[in-house]
């Protein structure tokens, strides 16, 4: 067990340089990236340019620029640090990175795990609806609406609901915005609930689809013959025999889902619903190409990418004896 | 061969020669692929799926005629100032906002807001503004299907290059093993860890500016190539990891081993043994990924980091129309519209090319 934690965080550790260094390289690589002409305004002089070329070390050669901004970004991340020459600092706003994603983690946190509850709940109830049913009016009306679920763009469904359920129609919802939790809980959810739900859409139906194949396979299984042979009713053979096989690889999808929505895939929500968090941040700074907040938020959604990788492989191997590893 | 072929007379008799023999019936051999279609022609639901997917496609590529022929303007050409008939009565595009002297009671009368463009004309001002014009005037329906137009290239484009890059991908990992599949197995790993959306809207956003530009590649800012190789670079790994696993099994099969044994060079091995035998998996990829990759691509146009206005897509029409929703909600209903009617089409009839194709499938139906 302990050298398998040690493999997978070494790991880890080289597929996070190896990405850094991939996103550093985009905007290097890429023609019109060069961030001093941009920086210095709509007239830039000659000499303004190579000024801010100088200060901010972007004629160096790119390892050593690769090399300052690794430092600074987990200098920034040491707890008690504070050196406001060794810090990222953004090109745009010339504003802490580090900072700027600490203030909007709570958003994003709070949209992610709700919306992670709301999606888990009923893709598993979903699931087990469809597949208790299979056949039958029930089960295709779900798979129906299941369908309907994964084909829809979420940012679509969010303008939607949005609007349509907002104030100015049906006003069960307020209208986008955020509100922290430890100012006001009841707008905090009050005004996230519509978003989670609309996040959650795409994952209930992908979930439920999953969940009733498996279940439908495992139905036929030789051990849960022998369940119903020695007489066990319906619904426990479905709770603990069939139930925890099937929602193993839900397990799976959960964790890589949620790292994922963490990790950058709520940006589209965000924006929408106008929440402040860390996927819009990250939209912003690609819209001017400032590459310090789209390198620290890239290095947050793949921390929590690999971890949730690292999660998963430990709860499965705790479900499936079979595959405990070594 | 000839004594191969004798023995195989003399000791057995196939299932066919001893039905001819005891029952005089005649046994007709069928592929796997025939025993497929079948299944699939009995699944009325998946081939209406496909049809509906092919009307799509088909109305998307008689743009130019639709517009041409019935509509009479381009996608891009403005009519802020037109009046248009519809029922016989003269409306402007673009209401005109202001005052204006009632002529019976000589009052003055409030028109309403300015520049809120006409609404779905449905069929009734002779092809013109079926769906409404958007803020410039321009023809919805007719923005719509170019826009459809350049959302499909860029869908089924991007499916074709990442399911080739991922076949070619798991091919080589999957035959050669070794440090190559180890090489390839570590870029999958890195490309599965990045977050796909932030991946996708940086590549794009930073090539949008101005285009690619080296070596024998030279796309311009606007060009469509741009968000389609991004999709098909960003997703490659998640269709190359299962087939990478599913070439690996195949690979410790006896029948590989014999073509092994027999001297079959690795590139007969790679397209004769184990490509006909991923086929099917790699065809309900394909489908399911084009449905994807559409949903990607409105998600980057959406955000601004793949096509680039005034070319429509489907994303960019929604991210236009966003703003406008309290005037004209049309502008952002007809595009999802059209997007969720596609997906669910290809969604539809990629879950019945699985039945189809998927013997275990069948079983699964049967309960």
């Amino acid at each position: 067990m302990g050298a398998f934690l040690a493999r997978r965080l070494i790991g880890m550790f080289f597929v996070l340089l190896v990405i850094t260094f991939v996103t550093f390289a985009i905007f290097i690589v890429v023609p019109g990236g060069d961030p001093a002409t941009r920086m210095a305004g709509k007239n830039p002089s000659e000499q303004g340019i190579q000024n801010i070329r100088e200060t901010w070390g972007f004629d160096e050669p790119f390892y050593t620029q690769y090399g300052k901004m690794m430092e600074k970004t987990f200098n920034a991340m040491r707890p008690g640090f504070d050196d406001p020459n060794n810090e990222l600092i953004s090109y745009s706003r010339r504003e802490n990175v580090v900072d700027q994603i600490k203030q909007r983690l709570p958003a994003t946190f709070s949209l992610a795990i709700g919306a992670a509850i709301i999606w888990l709940a009923f893709g598993v109830a979903v699931g087990m609806i469809s597949a208790v049913r299979a056949g039958r009016l029930s089960d295709r009306m779900i798979t129906i609406l299941a369908l309907i679920g994964i084909s829809m763009p979420v940012f679509w469904l969010g303008i939607i609901a949005r609007y349509y359920l907002g104030p100015e129609n049906a006003g069960i919802f307020p209208d986008g915005d955020y509100v922290p939790l430890t100012q006001d809980p009841i707008g905090w959810f009050y005004h996230l609930l519509l978003p989670w739900m609309v996040l959650a859409v795409l994952f209930i139906g992908f979930y439920g689809r999953v969940l009733r194949s498996n279940i439908l396979d495992t139905i036929n299984e030789d051990y849960v013959r022998t369940a119903r042979a020695k007489g066990l009713g319906p619904r426990r053979v479905l709770s603990k025999h069939v139930l925890r096989n099937s929602l193993i690889p839900i397990v799976t999808l959960f964790g890589l889902d949620f790292a994922g929505v963490i990790g950058g895939g709520a940006i589209l929500t965000e924006t929408v619903f106008e929440i402040d968090g860390v996927g819009q941040y990250a939209a912003r700074s690609i819209r001017t190409l400032d590459l310090p907040p789209i390198m620290g938020v890239t290095i947050l959604g793949a921390f929590f990418i690999v971890l949730f990788n690292v999660i998963v492989d430990l709860v499965y191997a705790y479900l499936d004896p079979r595959i405990r590893p070594t | 061969m000839a004594t191969q072929q004798q023995a195989t007379d003399f000791t057995l008799d196939t299932a066919s020669e001893l039905a001819a023999e005891e029952h005089e019936v005649s046994i007709v051999g069928r592929s796997p692929w025939y025993l497929a279609w079948r299944r699939l022609r009995r699944n009325k639901v998946a081939l209406g799926a496909l049809l509906l997917f092919f009307l799509v496609v088909a109305a998307c590529a008689l743009a130019p005629v639709f517009a041409e022929r019935v509509a009479k303007t381009g996608p891009n050409e403005n009519h802020i100032t037109d009046v248009v008939m519809v029922d016989g009565k003269p409306v402007d595009v673009l209401s005109k906002g202001g005052t204006y002297t009632d002529p019976e009671t000589g009052e003055l009368k409030l028109r309403g807001a300015a520049g809120v463009p006409i609404g779905p004309t449905w069929w009734n001002a002779g092809g013109k503004f079926v769906l409404g014009a958007d803020t410039n005037g321009r023809d919805v329906a007719v923005r719509l299907l170019y826009g459809g137009n350049n959302s499909l290239k860029i869908g089924i484009g991007s499916a074709l290059l990442c399911t080739l890059m991922a076949l070619v991908l798991a091919l080589l990992a999957g035959y050669y093993g070794g440090w190559l599949d180890w090489g390839i197995t570590r870029f999958f790993d890195v490309m599965a860890a990045f977050p796909v959306i932030l991946l996708a809207i940086a590549l794009g956003a930073a090539l949008s500016i101005n285009g690619f530009h080296q070596g024998p590649i030279d796309l311009e800012s606007g060009s469509l190539w741009i968000p389609t190789l991004v999709i098909s670079f960003v997703l490659v790994a998640y269709v190359g990891r299962p087939l990478r696993g599913q070439i690996l099994s195949l690979r410790e099969k006896e029948f590989v081993e014999a073509a092994v044994a027999q001297g079959g060079s690795p590139w007969r091995i790679m397209f004769s043994e184990l490509l006909p035998n991923i086929a099917s998996s790699v065809l309900v990829f394909f489908t399911l990924i084009i449905a994807n990759n559409i949903l990607v691509e409105a998600a980057l146009s959406f955000l601004g980091a793949g096509v680039q206005p005034p070319n429509p897509s489907w994303g960019t029409l929604i991210s236009e129309g966003q703003l406008r929703i309290r005037t004209a909600p049309w502008l952002t209903l007809g595009p999802g519209v059209a997007i969720v009617l596609t997906v669910v089409a290809l969604n539809v009839f990629g879950d019945g090319l699985r039945d189809a194709l998927d013997p275990r499938a069948k079983v699964r139906m049967e309960h």
